[in-house]
């Protein structure tokens, strides 16, 4: 065990925060939903069509290129819709749920690999390079749990793994047996979560600490050719009841955060349950337009009271769209509510950690990069973010690949992204790189 | 605003102006634009921001500029009842036609660059108008300004992409266009003190009036006209009007670095390699290179080197983006300022000179920086 302290990020100190520790129960969802766009490179093809029965655990579709590779259904119920978009692409399966409580049995004694196969576990993993849901082919060089978020406002994972934790020691066992290396586990300062089998690493320092991408890269940076997988710590709780009951629990508990929230708390929710069952009557209504986002408010997916909860997120934040608008000449604004942490606003007087509500307005036009550093003062990684930025925009394979492409996620340029003087859109960028790589590596 | 937004739009009268209104509009209002994708929230700075921010640093200057040259007019003329005030407006009236050419000139070209591409106006001149007035001299022809603006505006900015894309710094282009370009109104004698009238306000002086700057003087084995290191840090002294006052300077230097805008780590450079320079070249002085005779804290103070430091080395654009590669930047262009106009008898000025030839070098600095990153990369992967 180490203690790996981080300099670089920062903790955005945001309203709505949760107060109290207590986990309220839930409303029904009348819907839920399966969002492909949450399974990185998995492309959906349907086994179930609309009107045919699923219990939690079936599978609803599997991925066109690797058959092996499921996403099964949270709840029991019927299967409603495939809703559609452009060029036919699937945005989401729904759910009707028949509130039996009815869910598949696996056989625990059955190949590992093929029970997360099976079960839809293994859509819940990531590999690293391109961050994609596991290629079945490859064995991982080293398996990578994140025990924290370290996003603004993110729910402690120890509150949502709750009873869960007395599963992890099994998870471990499971996850040592599909890699030849070891499977680490990044805890935060406050807490340790201990598993026998995994290596257990704590962080030191601001968000983003606990991002999978930047404990990799201060453990055992990936390198070209090698594989790992990432996962959270609430994810592996789920491997672990997999392999004790044979059945997969989707249920979980959901942090409801941010200033249009009236009272933030915990709820027990289940994956792809329907915002609406979350957020009736718990938001702030004072008139302003709210942004819901599913996740958290840097790498959240912006959905509105018709959306559901992703797959990846136990978190749900909302805040203004915006606060005041037609702000005239903002640029040379005196006032100590323009909230940066750089110094260049009055704002500083009060603190860059003082508590702030900030919305989703982008405050500034793109721009070139000219700023220098920037990145980097956010990236507690060994890697030229800028360089990396700009060979991903003009396409540079080599360049990329030299540059560190391999080890990155979306999720670890967020908070650059928050901070970027020149508002570029770098998980975008990021997305897009791995992905046009990924084509011309395969 | 929004009534007459329509006009501007595609298909509207005045959609060859949609540029120019929509600077308009960002200018007087913060757009409501939200983020589409990934974060969902932005910090308050952007670029315009930035910008009014170097603006700010560069007031200090620009202020004691006219009141050093109402100063220094005042003096050529003989005129001793003058008071504070008659000398910044003295100054105030003889800056704001060159401020004025300056900001029209380069911004006409950017609206009309911007128009052209259908893109946002970019802030990056708002910066380098500012610097224009405050490295050329003040006895520069107005036209001659204008058609160094312009030159390199287009040539050494607009043709790179623009803002952010430019290999040398804009405004050092400016000056070294005319320096090369009209070297008889550059340098010399009778370049740097306004001797003559500003629209009718203030005297004339006796007709070939000259008054050299110290580096001038020194240039020329003149040592005894050289005023005092106390003189030239406060500022009182012939020169480019930006560039005289250390302590205004310094000020905006705190400025930029209490904000975090510039670098400490190419100004401090900077300012170390032109000590050790200066330290060395007066270690080894000698009367055939009379400006080896100034002590280094001198050298630091005489000239436009802090100004080059503190404003022109930091440009961040044309600079070097690695945190080692700026110690390195940063410290050649302290040398080559020093080596430049000590050593090189027909430039008694270098700090020019030294920024736009590092300018040139910043790519190669930080390519070899970020090459030793990937070579680690690579050796990582051998290591498995």
């Amino acid at each position: 065990m180490a203690l790996i302290k981080l300099k670089q990020g920062f903790d955005l100190n945001l309203k709505g925060k949760i107060t109290q520790e207590i986990v309220s129960e839930p409303t029904q969802s009348e819907t839920f939903a399966i969002i492909p766009d949450d399974f990185t490179g998995v492309i959906p093809r349907m086994e179930k069509k609309p009107g045919e029965h699923v219990v939690a655990g079936e599978v609803i579709y599997h991925d066109k290129n690797d058959e092996k590779i499921k996403v099964t259904s949270p709840v029991s119920g019927t299967v409603a819709e495939v809703v559609r978009g452009d060029r036919r692409k699937i945005l989401a399966v729904t759910v009707t749920p028949d509130n039996k409580g009815e869910s598949k049995s696996f056989d625990t004694r059955s190949n590992p690999k093929e029970l997360l196969l099976e079960s839809g576990l293994w859509a819940m993993l990531r590999q690293r390079p391109y961050d994609i849901v596991p290629n079945t082919d490859v064995r991982p060089r080293d398996i990578f749990i994140t025990a924290f978020d370290s996003a603004p406002l993110a729910p402690s994972l120890k509150t949502v793994l709750g009873d869960d934790e007395r599963f992890l020691d099994k998870a471990v066992e499971v996850l040592l047996s599909l890699t030849d290396g070891k499977v680490y586990m990044g805890c935060p300062t406050d807490y340790t979560i201990d598993s026998t089998g995994a290596e257990t690493n704590t962080f030191a320092g601001p968000h983003p600490a606990g991002n999978a991408g930047v404990q990799i890269a201060n453990i055992k940076p990936v390198n070209k050719g090698e594989v790992v997988w990432t996962l959270d710590v609430i994810t592996a709780a789920r491997i672990g009841k997999l392999f004790e009951t044979g059945k997969v629990d989707y249920d979980t508990t959901v942090a409801l955060t941010g200033c249009g929230i009236a009272e933030p708390c915990y709820v027990k929710a289940t994956m792809g349950c329907s915002l609406k069952s979350l957020l009736d009557g718990r938001l702030v209504e004072d008139g302003k337009e709210k942004r819901i986002i599913s996740g958290n408010v840097l790498t959240g997916v912006k959905e509105n009271l018709d959306g559901f909860l992703h797959a990846p997120y136990r978190h749900i934040t909302v805040i203004n769209e915006i606060n005041k608008k037609d702000e005239f000449m903002g640029w040379a604004s005196l006032s100590p509510k323009k909230y940066s942490i750089y110094r260049v606003f009055t704002s500083w007087l009060c603190g860059r950690h003082k508590e702030v509500d900030l919305d989703a307005k982008l405050n500034g036009g793109e721009r070139a990069i000219v700023l220098c550093g920037e990145y980097d003062k956010m990236l507690p990684m060994d890697i030229y973010a800028e360089f990396l930025i700009k060979s991903i925009i003009a396409f540079d394979i080599d360049k990329m690949e030299q540059l560190g492409i391999y080890e990155v996620a979306p999720e670890d340029f967020a908070l650059a992204e928050y901070a970027d003087t020149s508002k570029l859109e770098l998980q975008r960028i990021v997305r897009e790189g791995l992905d046009k790589m990924r084509a011309e590596m395969c | 605003m929004d009534k007459i937004k329509p006009n501007f739009q595609e298909g509207g009268k005045l959609a060859k102006l949609e540029s120019v209104y929509d600077g308009m509009e960002t200018f007087l209002f913060t757009p409501n634009t939200t983020s589409r994708s990934g974060a969902h929230i932005h910090d308050s700075n952007d670029m315009k921001r930035t910008m009014i921010t170097v603006v700010v640093a560069l007031l200090p200057c620009l202020l004691f500029a006219m009141y050093n040259i109402g100063f220094q007019h005042f003096k050529a003329t003989g005129a001793t009842d003058a008071t504070f005030w008659d000398m910044f407006l003295f100054g105030l009236l003889a800056m704001l036609p060159v401020i004025v050419v300056s900001y029209v000139v380069g911004l006409g070209i950017e609206f009309i660059g911007a128009q052209i591409h259908h893109k946002e106006i970019q802030e990056g001149f708002l910066v380098t108008g500012i610097l224009i007035p405050l490295i050329v001299p003040i006895n520069t022809p107005l036209w001659m300004t204008a058609v160094a603006t312009a030159f390199a505006v287009i040539f050494a900015k607009e043709i790179f992409g623009g803002t952010g894309m430019n290999i040398f710094n804009v405004a050092l282009i400016t000056r070294a266009f005319l320096f090369f370009a009209y070297p008889s109104k550059m340098s010399g004698d009778s370049a740097f003190v306004k001797a003559d009238s500003a629209f009718g306000f203030g005297g004339d002086a006796a007709n070939g009036f000259t008054c050299a700057t110290p580096l001038g003087d020194i240039a020329t084995n003149a040592m005894d006209k050289v005023p005092s290191t106390l003189d030239a840090f406060i500022g009182l002294i012939p020169g480019s009007p930006g560039e005289t006052s250390m302590i205004a300077i310094l000020i905006g230097a705190a400025i930029l670095l209490f904000t975090g805008i510039a670098s400490w780590r190419v100004m401090l450079s900077v300012f170390a390699g032109g000590l050790a320079m200066a330290a060395l070249a007066h270690a080894l002085s000698s009367a055939t290179y009379p400006a080896s005779m100034l002590d280094p804290i001198a050298q630091i103070c005489f000239g436009g080197f802090a100004f080059a430091a503190v404003f022109m080395a930091t440009d961040p654009v044309t600079g070097a983006r690695t945190k080692l590669g700026q110690y390195i930047y940063g410290f050649l262009i302290g040398v080559f300022a020093i080596l430049i106009r000590v050593y090189n008898g027909g430039y008694p000025e270098g700090a020019m000179l030294a920024v736009l030839l590092m300018n040139a070098f910043a790519p190669l600095i930080d390519y070899c920086v970020v090459q030793a990153n990937i070579n680690r990369r690579l050796k990582r992967a051998k290591a498995k």
